[in-house]
């Protein structure tokens, strides 16, 4: 049957074009692959090849024209022992493809649930039952142990990353682990993150469970195509099929006079990423317990540490198996005045700053995130409604900062119960300098913590 | 138009005319694959990118003749030969270019970002390089498991010049993985020719700072490339490390589809398909040694254009998928399960 030669888009975005010449004539044959026009797009002058053999019976636009739709027909090929008679009888292959109709129609209808923030049933529940008994631990040692525990559980789980083996950790995190695991599974790489994070991304498509160490997460912005583009984006593009359930661990922010390449907070950034999930945890118990729950988890995870906060201890819970659920807050003090939220190493100024604040009788209630995707907002709209004041603390810099994030949710959720604009504490909006004192000055610190306390709750 | 002038090279006795005729025809779905995509991109059925493999059929046919149950195999964005060459459906893979629920990838990935957690075919990157390390690392778990598959882990000339591909060559070499590095040479890093991009005029000889062998293969040659994919292979299953194979090939089509062909002339690509063509070649060997009759062939090509036909008109049918796939596979529940 004869077919009708369509006018052709040729690029991503083109509408019509020119027909600029036309390179075979009424009457000649042609092959698949056979160039049979020049057509100007957009763009370019493009040569539009055919695609069926046949001959070609009837030329339906003449060269020179301008301004020729797509899907115009713009020849009739003739198949063979076909005639001129059969010209009138061809038919567009493109007559069953509405299609941009389709387009609009999607669209329009497209559900609009990006845009609201449901709130979740909050979870209050405490972390360990009552009687537990404790030990002190540093986070370092929890970290470890929420590692090693999961290793012995699960063969597929293994760490590489830079000295995590013999030199037994640049932070010494991985203390110990060679020994017990050997270098099967406690794997050192050279120095080269956006190789070895590729790797790590590959085994976990492979159906292994890598920890990735970052000696920082300064080193990760080299690695962060694999991040985002080979591990968060995965499971979505293969419709479920396959994708990478591992983690992503190291040192994040400021450690202590490294300067501006050396310090820098990621919290903000990877936040913002659909398919990750970020852990930044404050207290041991939640360095071990979120661990655990990072490794199991089925999605890659970017677990966000401190290098303040490695030596720091903390009560962690003799059980068995301490797990901490991902996207629930934690409570570490309750009042009636203002919240703070914070997360990570902010909280040492969030809790600082509300001891300062209940020599004033301020009561803050301090509300601990620990991860920040999934968040609990929940808890924090729950608490916004009783205290009616928010003040969010963080390190990293404040355009697009995690607490104006906060600060949105809010604002859409519980602005009525609002009685002061919330007021967002994070670092200043320089590079990390080297000078000790302009250092202190570019994180946040506590004083402004407590000013900002001050200002929302009018004091 | 130009007379086809196929050279008259007789198939080596140790090839079987079945075997022949399994190359011919699983290259032929390809090239007629992708002429028909390259249609409904031009009706609009197709949006976005689309990069086409025509010319380059004998790399992917050849290397999947090596390959056994078990083996991986990773690629760019240039991947619907691929696809169809390691036994994943037309239908699927044509329903995801125009983007409907029946595709490989529910509508969600297109074009460059397909995958089949059965067929082993682990995508479809869209980003320049970044494929060669998730396939070391697909190496790296087989190696972990102790079993004896290989990754076939294919990349462009273009990408040849990113650095993860040597820090990846410096990892697998030493940590020994069962890697073959495909580079599908086909001259143009998008629209710049090798010589204006690419410091070696062997690519594969990159691998030597590694420690890494590899070889220089004819990519029109399907014979050819199999033949070298066997030594890559056999080295790779005995634990040996990681091999290179330098295909050189060539793409009769632009770079994507808004290719403006600015950088070569029509020449350059009419003598390669006169002189060169993958297909032909087997198509000769077939015919000159009397394995297969013109009617044959023809049947062959007829069974072939029924693949196709159905694969596009399945793809017009399916629907486009439900609103609801937009929220869904952006987290997994659990962890999927291996193939």
């Amino acid at each position: 049957m004869a077919t009708e030669i369509l006018m052709p888009a040729l690029s991503p975005t083109m509408e019509e074009g020119t027909l600029a010449k036309w390179l075979v004539k009424e009457g000649d044959t042609v092959s698949s692959g056979d160039i049979m026009a020049e057509i100007e797009t957009d763009k370019a002058t493009m040569e539009f090849e055919a695609v069926d053999e046949g001959t070609i019976g009837k030329i339906l636009i003449e060269a020179g024209t301008e301004g020729v739709k797509v899907n115009t027909p713009i020849a009739v090929l003739l198949e063979e022992g076909e005639s001129e008679d059969d010209i009138e009888s061809a038919k567009s292959e493109a007559a069953s493809a509405p299609v941009a109709a389709d387009k609009e129609q999607s669209s329009e209808t497209a559900p609009a649930e990006s845009k609201t923030h449901p709130e979740p049933e909050t979870d209050t529940s405490p972390d360990w039952p009552e009687g537990t008994t404790l030990k002190q631990q540093t986070v370092r040692e929890a970290l470890r142990d929420g590692m090693a525990e999961e290793m012995r559980r699960d063969e597929t789980v293994f760490i590489m990353g830079e000295e995590v083996a013999e030199y037994q950790g640049a932070y010494k995190i991985t203390q110990g682990m060679l020994d017990e695991f050997g270098a099967k599974r406690v794997i050192d790489t050279p120095i080269t993150e956006h190789g070895f994070a590729g790797i790590g991304v590959g085994a976990a498509f492979g159906g292994l469970k890598p920890i990735v160490e970052f000696m920082t997460f300064n080193f990760a912005m080299q690695a962060i195509d694999h991040i985002i583009n080979s591990a968060a984006k995965t499971l979505y593009m293969s419709g479920g099929q396959m994708g990478a359930p591992m983690v992503f661990r190291g040192p994040n922010g400021a450690a202590a006079r490294v300067g501006a390449q050396h310090s820098q907070d990621y919290a903000a950034w990877y936040m913002q990423i659909p398919g990750l999930k970020v852990a930044m945890p404050y207290a041991a118990s939640d360095y071990k317990g979120l661990m655990k729950t990072a490794i199991r988890d089925p999605n890659p995870v970017i677990f966000l540490e401190n290098e303040i906060l490695y030596g720091r201890s903390f009560d962690v819970p003799e059980l068995d198996d301490y797990t901490v659920p991902f996207g629930k807050a934690r409570i570490w003090r309750e009042g009636d005045d203002v919240t703070i939220v914070s997360f990570g190493i902010g909280m040492t100024y969030a809790l600082e700053a509300a001891d300062k604040l209940a020599e004033d009788d301020i009561k803050a209630e301090v509300i601990d995130l620990r991860t920040l995707r999934p968040m609990d907002t929940g808890a924090i709209l729950k608490s916004v409604k009783k205290t009616n004041r928010l003040v969010t603390v963080e390190e990293g810099w404040p355009q697009g900062s995690v607490g104006n994030y906060i600060s949105s949710v809010v604002m859409q959720e519980a602005f009525d119960y609002l009685d002061a604009p919330v007021i967002c504490c994070t670092g200043k909006d320089v590079p990390m300098p080297y000078a000790a004192n302009l250092e202190k000055h570019a994180l946040v610190t506590t004083q402004e913590v407590i000013e900002a306390v001050k200002t929302v709750t009018y004091r | 138009m130009a007379a086809k002038k196929p050279s008259d090279k007789a198939a080596p006795s140790n090839v079987s005319a079945e075997e022949l005729k399994a190359y011919y025809r699983d290259m032929l779905l390809i090239r007629r694959f992708e002429e028909k995509a390259g249609q409904l991109y031009g009706m609009g059925l197709i949006g976005g990118f689309c990069h086409l493999y025509i010319g380059q059929e004998a790399v992917v046919v050849g290397l999947e003749a090596t390959a056994k149950d078990g083996d991986s195999r990773i690629t760019t964005y240039r991947d619907h030969g691929h696809m169809l060459a390691c036994g994943m459906d037309p239908n699927g893979v044509m329903a995801e270019l125009t983007g409907r629920e029946d595709g490989y990838s529910k509508g969600k990935g297109g074009s460059m970002h397909m995958f089949s957690k059965e067929k082993k075919f682990y995508g479809g990157h869209g980003i320049v390089g970044a494929n060669v390390p998730l396939g070391a690392g697909i190496a790296f778990a087989d190696k972990y498991k102790g079993n004896d598959n290989v990754t076939f882990t294919y990349f462009g000339d273009g990408a040849a010049n990113q650095g993860q591909v040597y820090e990846t060559f410096n990892m697998s070499a030493l940590w020994k993985l069962p890697v073959i590095f495909v580079i599908e040479n086909n001259q143009y890093a998008m629209g710049t020719s090798q010589q204006r991009s690419t410091s070696s005029a062997e690519i594969w000889e990159r691998g030597k700072a590694f420690g890494i062998p590899g070889e220089a293969v004819d990519g029109m040659d399907v014979l050819a490339v199999k033949s070298a994919g066997e030594t890559a292979v056999k080295h790779c299953r005995e634990g040996k490390g990681p091999y290179i194979l330098e295909i050189k090939t060539y793409r009769y089509r632009g770079h994507s589809m808004s290719d403006p062909a600015k950088y070569r002339t029509r020449e350059e690509v009419q003598k390669m398909r006169d002189e060169r063509d993958p297909i032909e070649a087997v198509r000769n060997m077939l015919l000159t040694g009397k394995h297969a009759s013109e009617d044959d062939l023809k049947a062959i090509d007829k069974e072939i254009k029924a693949v196709v036909n159905d694969s596009a008109e399945f793809a017009k049918d399916s629907p486009e998928p439900s609103l609801d796939e937009l929220w869904t596979d952006i987290y997994a529940t659990e962890i999927p399960q291996e193939a």
